[in-house]
């Protein structure tokens, strides 16, 4: 019996089966960079630096906080991200 | 040589179900048989190997493959092979049970003496509703040709349609393999065929990735042959599929389906035809645009650059009525019988309503339906954008109890809609927009030669006809109505 996760590609077939990347920023200069902190330890100083070098980089910087890293942002935080930033760096781990 | 062949025991291969009364009658017949040394029988069984009861060796067919590959119509069928049990060398077959029948097959007097003469088998489990397809897949030559994409086990299978792309807005149904086998079965077209170059990427289009598209939409395999019509109807030059896309302006395709498939796959011609909640009207419609997506490559906002759009972008297709025997239908009028099926395909816009219901004449409900028509594209603009005037039912009514036929109406709309290009030219009536100067002097018509098509769909209440207008690059230089025998 076939799989039923196995679907047949509609397309014709000119791009990877694979979902497809957001298109990347080809500068960063002028765009407006997010910067999530996901609220672990030290995280502020390491955000702090990442956003002094995007700043010297051309790039305008806003700031975000998860209110824990232990879950995933709240809805209201990633709509307010994907319309206030072109493109947002989260950090990961302490 | 000859006495020596004979002498060896012939073989033969019988297929068995449980369930199936005829083989259980037959089962004191079978195990003789098995006991017989001047043959040698395989028994496949296709529900329950531990039937029949106290035979050794026997074969479990429950997945089929055997039953499959050898055809197995009917429960029992005895073959007799002539090289070893090769089934290439079936000599021949019987079915069901049939006393004298057997006992030939099988040169053995008296088999099955005790039993009744004739007893008919039943439906091999190769025949159940929907597994042909199961079994084909398993089991049959490779049709499908089209990459598998392998969801990970945490995808939700609806999402993932999203996620690739390959919806446009509305959940899509998932192109399983078994699904898209079966919309190939609604049609006797070959798989691998390629229809022609999907626009805009311009790509080999074949049945299989129309089956596939087909299947999301949401048709029925039913639909299939309309659903094919359809796409060879937008990839003929005539058509300009390609432009159509790419145009700034409303237009997409609008498909008009005529003839006797309408009824038998249950299309609607009549109360809210053009409106929501038929099957066939829905999906067939979505499944031309979601081809134009996912094969061609034609995105909104990539090179569907259209403004605004319009709603018949997610499906725009609905079926003639045809009730009224005096009243030409839409493919008679480009050149095909009553008893045809065609799709019609025209670039068309949303729908403008024509409401009169104060004519009883002809004359009357003609020159306001002219009125009406003049505001196709724009009332100053005459011969860039053709329509379709749909007319409903009781108009229709108006215009045979007034003695008029089509082509009275098509006679009469072309006359009103003649108009002095004077009153019509860039700045007349202190509008900028309208014709160039140069026709002043001239006398217009709203449409070019073949640029008004009549067509009657609705319910029969309510007078209330329709406009869909065209594309602004109507005509040779871009889309021209075009019809496709179904």
């Amino acid at each position: 019996m076939q799989s039923t996760t196995t679907l047949l590609d509609p397309t014709a077939e000119l791009q990877s089966a694979a979902r497809q990347l957001l298109p990347r920023l080809q500068s960063i200069a002028g765009a407006t960079v997010g910067l999530l902190d996901i609220s672990k330890p030290r995280g502020k100083e390491f955000l702090d630096e990442v956003q002094k070098h995007l700043e010297e980089a051309g790039a305008k910087v806003k700031r975000y906080s998860k209110p824990t890293f232990t879950r995933v942002a709240p809805t209201e935080l990633t709509q307010q991200i994907s319309v206030e930033c072109d493109a947002v760096i989260e950090g990961l781990a302490d | 040589m000859n006495q020596a062949l004979e002498a060896l025991p012939a073989n033969y291969v019988l297929v068995v179900k449980k369930d199936c009364p005829t083989c259980t009658l037959i089962e004191p017949v079978i195990r003789a048989l098995a006991g017989n040394t001047a043959l040698s029988l395989k028994v496949y069984v296709q529900d329950d190997p531990s039937f029949p009861a106290n035979l050794d060796g026997v074969i479990d067919d429950s997945s089929l493959e055997y039953s499959y590959q050898c055809d197995i119509e009917v429960v029992p069928t005895l073959i007799r092979l002539t090289d070893g049990f090769d089934a290439q060398s079936e000599e021949s077959r019987i079915y069901g049970w049939d006393k004298e029948q057997w006992q030939s097959f099988t040169k053995i007097e008296g088999l099955g003496a005790e039993l009744v003469n004739f007893k008919p088998g039943c439906g091999s489990k190769t025949q159940d509703p929907g597994m042909s397809e199961v079994l084909a897949l398993r089991f049959g030559k490779q049709i499908l040709q089209a990459r598998a994409v392998e969801l990970a086990e945490a995808e939700d299978i609806m999402e993932a349609c999203y996620e690739r792309g390959w919806s446009d807005g509305l959940p899509v149904v998932p192109p399983t393999p078994l699904r898209v086998m079966r919309m190939l079965n609604g049609s006797a077209r070959d798989a691998a065929e390629i229809v022609g170059k999907a626009p805009p990427d311009n790509v080999p289009c074949t049945i299989e990735k129309i089956a596939i598209n087909a299947v999301m939409a949401g048709c029925k395999p039913e639909y299939f042959p309309v659903v094919i019509a359809s796409v060879e109807a937008a990839l003929q030059d005539r058509f300009c599929m390609h432009g159509l896309l790419c145009t700034t302006y409303f237009s997409s395709p609008v498909m008009i389906v005529n003839g006797p498939i309408t009824k038998q796959i249950g299309m609607n011609s009549g109360v809210n035809a053009l409106g929501q909640g038929n099957r066939a009207n829905a999906t067939i419609g979505r499944a031309l645009q979601l081809i134009i997506r996912n094969v061609g490559g034609g995105v909104p906002g990539g090179i569907d650059r259209a403004n605004m759009g319009n709603p018949g972008k997610y499906t725009y297709c609905f079926a003639e009525d045809e009730v009224d025997e005096n009243w030409q239908s839409l493919s008679m009028d480009r050149g095909f019988g009553r008893k045809d099926s065609v799709i019609s395909l025209f670039a068309g816009d949303g729908l403008q309503p024509v409401l009169d219901q104060q004519s009883r004449t002809p004359h009357s409900l003609a020159k306001s339906m002219a009125m009406s028509l003049r505001s196709v594209a724009h009332t100053k603009l005459f011969g860039i954008a053709d329509a379709i005037l749909v007319v409903c039912p009781e108009h229709r009514r108006v215009f045979r109890e007034g003695g008029w036929n089509k082509e009275d109406l098509r006679t009469a709309l072309y006359e009103e809609l003649m108009t002095p290009g004077a009153e019509i030219i860039r700045g007349a009536n202190d509008i900028a927009e309208g014709i160039p100067a140069k026709f002043k002097d001239k006398m217009i018509n709203k449409f070019r030669d073949d640029g008004l098509h009549i067509v009657t769909t609705g319910g029969t209440a309510g007078m209330f006809s329709a406009i869909i207008g065209g594309w602004v690059a109507s005509g040779e230089r871009g889309s021209q109505l075009t019809s496709q025998k179904i």
